[in-house]
C-alpha cells in the first residue's frame, strides 16, 4: 500500500538525481573552460556551484522532515542516509569543480594555458564516467554497476600521480613553469577527489540496494570468503 | 430557525464574512477556543485554553493520559453536556463566530455540524446502508433515491464503497474493525458536517487498518476540518498540519506539525515527543 506521504521520498530521489546531473555538468563545463582558456565559462561555473548547495540544503531539509515526521524503516531510511550522504559527495563535487575553474583563471593570468595538461584530461574524462554510472546505479538500482565503479578509481589515482610526477619535472626543467605546474598539480588532485566522491556514491548505492558495506563485500572477496 | 443556530446549519454562511478573529495562518480559523476553564465537579481538567483550529486542516491533540485532551475535543460539539458533574468554569468556545455554549444553541444542531468518530468503532445492528443514512433518516429524509446516493458518496468519502458495495444488506458488525471504523465515518459524513472529531480512531486497529484510516484522514481535509485526539504520535506527526500538546489540563504548545516535530518551542514539549517525558 503506497501512503501519501511515500511521494516525499520521490522528491528526495529527484532532487539528488538532478543535483548529480548538475555535478557533472560543472565537472565537464571545468575542463572545457581549462581546455579553451575560457574565463568567461570558469566565472560562470564558480557562480554555478551555488545552485548545487542549494539542492544540498534542499535535500538535507528534506530529509530531516521525513525522519521527524515519517518514521521511516528499512529501504527508506537506507534511502534517506544516502540522500544525505551522497549529496554531500556531489556537493564537493561541485566545490571541487569550482575550485578548478578558480584555477584555470589564475593561469590564464599568467599566459595561455599550454600542451602541459598532462593526464587532466583522461582523469576528468574518467572521473566524469564513474560519477554517470553511480548516478545510473541509483536511477536503475543495479548494484552490479555500483561494484563496477570501485576499481576504476584506482585507475585515476594512478593518473594522478603520474600527473605529479610530470609537473614536478617540468618545474626542474623549467622554473617559469612553477607558477602554472603548482596550479595544476592541485586540479589533477581535484580531479582525482572527484573521482573519490563518485566511488563514495557507488558505495553508498550499494548499501541503499544491498544493505551490505561494498567495502566489506571487497575485504571478503579477497579474503576468499 | 434561531439566528445562532442558522449560522451554525447553513454552510452558505460559514464563510469568511463570519469569522470574529483570523488567524495568520493560510487558513481562516473555524473553532476558536477563549480563556477556556472547565471542570468535572470540582476538580478542574482544563485550565485557560485558547486556540485557533483553522478550517479544511488536520489538527491532533497530543499529551499523556489525563492531560485533557479529549475533554476538550469533547467541549467541541458539547459531548460533555451528557456528564452531570461537567461545566465550564470562564472562556468559550466559538464555531463559526457562535459561542456553542449559548443556551439559544442546541446542542443537536451542533452536533450535525460537528461529527464526531470514537475510539472503539460503534456501528448500529443494523445493516451496512442502514447506519450510513441513520442520521438522515432522523432528520426525516425517506426517499430512496437520496438515500442510496447518500450512502454511495459517503462510503467511497469512507474508502469503503469498493469492499462493501455488493453487500449493503449485511450488518455493520460483520466488518472487519477496520471496516467498522470507516462505516462509523461514512455515517457521520452522512449528516455532512464540517467538523469532524475523532477521538483516537486508530487504538484499536491493526497497522494495515490504521493506514487505511490515516489515507481517509489525508483525503477528508479537502473538505473537511479534523481534530484528531491520538497516543500515537507518529500518526499526529503523519496526519496533522498543526499540532497541540497537552499537559496537566494546559495547553503548553500549539504549532505546525513540521515545526513541532522537528523544532518544537517548548522544553516540555520536546521532552514528551522525544520520550523523554515522566
Amino acid at each position: 500500500m503506497k501512503r501519501y506521504f511515500h511521494e516525499e521520498l520521490e522528491d528526495v530521489r529527484s532532487n539528488l538525481m538532478l543535483m548529480g546531473e548538475k555535478s557533472v555538468e560543472i565537472t565537464n563545463s571545468a575542463m572545457k573552460a581549462m581546455l579553451e582558456g575560457d574565463q568567461v565559462l570558469a566565472e560562470k561555473i564558480i557562480k554555478s556551484d551555488d545552485v548545487i548547495n542549494d539542492i544540498e540544503t534542499q535535500i538535507d531539509d528534506e530529509v530531516a522532515r521525513y525522519i521527524s515526521l515519517r518514521a521511516p524503516v528499512a529501504r527508506d531510511l537506507r534511502l534517506l542516509f544516502v540522500a544525505v550522504k551522497a549529496s554531500h559527495d556531489l556537493e564537493r563535487v561541485g566545490d571541487e569543480a569550482s575550485s578548478v575553474a578558480k584555477r584555470t583563471i589564475k593561469i590564464l593570468t599568467e599566459g595561455p594555458i599550454g600542451p602541459s595538461l598532462g593526464q587532466v584530461p583522461k582523469m576528468c574524462e574518467l572521473a566524469v564516467s564513474m560519477l554517470k554510472e553511480a548516478l545510473q546505479s541509483f536511477i536503475q538500482e543495479d548494484e552490479n554497476i555500483a561494484y563496477s565503479i570501485i576499481k576504476r578509481d584506482k585507475e585515476v589515482d594512478s593518473l594522478n600521480r603520474e600527473n605529479f610526477s610530470q609537473f614536478v619535472e617540468l618545474m626542474k626543467q623549467d622554473p617559469s613553469t612553477v607558477a602554472t605546474c603548482t596550479e595544476m598539480v592541485f586540479v589533477s588532485k581535484s580531479f582525482e577527489r572527484i573521482a573519490d566522491h563518485a566511488k563514495n556514491i557507488a558505495e553508498e548505492v550499494y548499501y541503499l540496494l544491498t544493505s551490505q558495506s561494498l567495502k566489506e563485500v571487497i575485504r571478503a572477496e579477497k579474503q576468499g570468503r | 430557525m434561531p439566528v445562532m443556530e442558522d449560522r451554525l446549519e447553513n454552510k452558505t454562511r460559514m464563510d469568511a464574512t463570519n469569522v470574529e478573529s483570523p488567524p495568520d495562518e493560510k487558513n481562516r480559523s473555524l473553532i476558536k477556543i477563549s480563556d477556556f476553564d472547565f471542570f468535572y465537579g470540582d476538580k478542574q481538567a482544563l485550565f485557560d485554553i485558547n486556540m485557533d483550529i483553522a478550517e479544511k486542516e488536520v489538527t491532533a491533540f497530543i499529551g499523556p493520559s489525563g492531560c485533557g485532551k479529549s475533554t476538550l475535543l469533547r467541549c467541541i460539539n458539547r459531548m460533555n453536556d451528557l456528564i452531570e458533574i461537567a461545566r465550564i468554569g470562564r472562556g468559550d468556545v466559538r464555531v463559526n463566530g457562535v459561542d456553542i455554549y449559548d443556551p439559544r444553541v442546541d446542542a443537536t444542531v451542533l452536533r450535525k455540524r460537528v461529527g464526531m468518530v470514537f475510539q472503539k468503532s460503534n456501528p448500529f445492528p443494523k445493516s451496512i446502508y442502514e447506519n450510513v443514512v441513520y442520521g438522515l433518516r432522523i432528520q426525516g429524509i425517506s426517499k430512496k433515491s437520496v438515500l442510496d446516493d447518500a450512502v454511495e458518496k459517503c462510503l467511497k468519502g469512507a474508502a469503503l464503497w469498493e469492499e462493501v458495495s455488493d453487500r449493503l444488506d449485511t450488518s455493520g458488525l460483520s466488518l472487519s474493525g477496520g471496516q467498522q471504523q470507516r462505516l462509523c465515518i461514512a455515517r457521520a459524513l452522512a449528516v455532512e458536517p464540517d467538523i469532524l472529531l475523532m477521538d483516537e480512531p486508530c487504538s484499536a486497529l491493526d497497522p494495515v487498518a490504521t493506514a487505511k484510516v490515516e489515507e481517509l484522514i489525508h483525503s477528508l481535509k479537502n473538505d473537511y476540518t479534523i481534530v484528531i485526539v491520538t497516543h500515537n504520535m507518529q500518526q499526529a506527526a503523519r496526519v496533522s498540519d498543526r499540532t497541540a500538546f497537552f499537559y496537566m489540563g494546559k495547553l503548553i504548545e500549539m504549532n505546525a506539525t513540521d515545526q513541532m516535530f522537528m523544532s518544537p518551542n517548548n522544553e516540555q514539549t520536546e521532552a514528551y515527543i522525544s520520550g523523554r517525558f515522566g
